[in-house]
């Protein structure tokens, strides 16, 4: 089937089989690497990407839902050379080891402190519930998500 | 996930006609159950008719009841004005399923028509006797849950919309299993005109169930003393790797106490 999505500002036109995830989509027809499937069971939530501007693991969605959507990934929240303030905090903060889960991590808590300009250091540790990391003991992460809810605004 | 087509009918009727082209297509609500088991290939269907576009998600209130669209997500519920003023406890049941990111696609209608023996939902549909409007009839609460992941919709029926009375008061509180954040057991707790309502879901092996033995205690004294002598059989309760019967029956009270906590 025909979908046309828009993806990190650009609009792409392809023919899929329906059964194609919105993953799978990313990383292998639009070679979007950095959205990364870890469980693959919807647990993980390495895979999370903005769809019309709501956080959603892409893993659990067919690419034929998203047929009209704008989607963000990871690759399309920096500003040309100057990274997004989550991902320079999980810079600055180490907020990861392995590194496998934090695009994840960044698009997910992205938009936990839009949408909670104030967000406590509680309610980022429920936030990341959806997203799991095997290294950090999440310490740094939630170290990041605070400096970052700062810069964004908070 | 096998092979199958994909449609999007802008209707009810048309989303009738169409999973009628065949006898394996299945609905899809917000598809936080049905894909991650599609790929798993614990279930299987030829045809996905997505029901987002059918026009169901909207959320109203007047004086005596909140109606609900099907295909509203768990993060409309938590977030709506309305909810959250005439309803809060079923605001905070739907903001406190899954993560943010299963809410923010998880529909309440998936969930009921799913019928999850640990899902949150069904324990405030049954305990506020609300009705789930299907585009064929109206089916109480009583009457639509049948048993595990089994309810009384018929094979191409769809819940348009619920309708969930205005109670005085009401409460829930679920002890999450701690790796898959599913309730172990769930309480809801509402007070209304005519008694106390008491649903439990996560602890069945049916699903979920009203707790007459709370709700005669309640019913004689509205206060958390009250429930301290009820006695939960563990019989008919989950005895599984993750908590046996009596270790659910004593939750079931320890999560009631909670609710009442916050009522009272």
């Amino acid at each position: 089937m025909e979908i046309s999505i828009t993806i990190n500002g650009k609009e792409v036109k392809a023919n899929i089989k329906a059964n194609t995830l919105l993953s799978t989509f990313i990383r292998e027809n639009l070679n979007l690497t950095g959205t990364h499937v870890g469980c693959d069971t919807s647990q993980c939530g390495a895979c999370a990407i903005h769809l019309n501007g709501d956080a959603v693991k892409s893993c659990a969605i067919l690419a034929a839902q998203a047929d009209g959507a704008e989607i963000t990934t990871i690759e399309g929240i920096a500003n040309g050379d100057e990274l997004h303030p989550m991902q320079q905090a999980f810079h600055e903060n180490h907020g990861l080891q392995c590194g496998y889960c934090t695009p994840g991590m960044v698009m997910s808590s992205i938009k936990l402190v839009e949408n909670n300009p104030n967000i406590s250091e509680e309610e980022i540790r429920k936030g990341l519930e959806g997203n799991i990391c095997r290294c950090t003991g999440y310490h740094n992460i939630v170290k990041s998500i605070k400096q970052a809810a700062t810069e964004m605004g908070g | 996930m096998y092979e199958l087509e994909y449609s999007m009918p802008s209707s009810v009727n048309d989303a009738v006609a169409e999973i009628k082209k065949s006898s394996e297509a299945k609905y899809l609500a917000g598809g936080m159950t049905l894909i991650p088991t599609l790929k798993a290939r614990l279930s299987s269907a030829d045809m996905l008719v997505d029901l987002k576009g059918a026009n169901l998600s909207n959320v109203s209130v007047s004086s005596s009841e909140i109606v609900i669209g099907s295909m509203t997500r768990h993060c409309d519920v938590a977030s709506s004005s309305e909810v959250l003023s005439s309803l809060p406890a079923l605001a905070k049941l739907a903001g406190g399923i899954g993560d943010h990111m299963v809410r923010n696609c998880g529909t309440i209608g998936g969930s009921l028509a799913n019928n999850d023996p640990a899902a949150c939902y069904p324990s405030a549909v049954l305990a506020l006797d609300a009705t789930i409007i299907t585009n064929e009839r109206a089916i109480t609460a009583e009457d639509f849950f049948v048993g595990m992941f089994e309810t009384a919709l018929n094979e191409n029926e769809i819940i348009t919309e619920v309708k969930f009375p205005i109670p005085e008061k009401a409460s829930y509180i679920k002890f999450p299993n701690p790796a898959s954040r599913y309730a172990m057991v769930g309480v809801f707790i509402a007070k209304k005109a005519n008694g106390v309502a008491v649903a439990v879901t996560g602890a069945g092996e049916n699903g979920v169930f009203r707790c007459s033995e709370i709700e005669n205690a309640l019913n004689s004294s509205f206060n958390v003393g009250s429930i301290d002598n009820v006695e939960i059989s563990p019989d008919g309760l989950n005895n599984a790797i993750h908590a046996s019967g009596s270790y659910r029956a004593n939750l079931i009270k320890e999560m009631a106490k909670r609710a009442l906590n916050e009522m009272i």
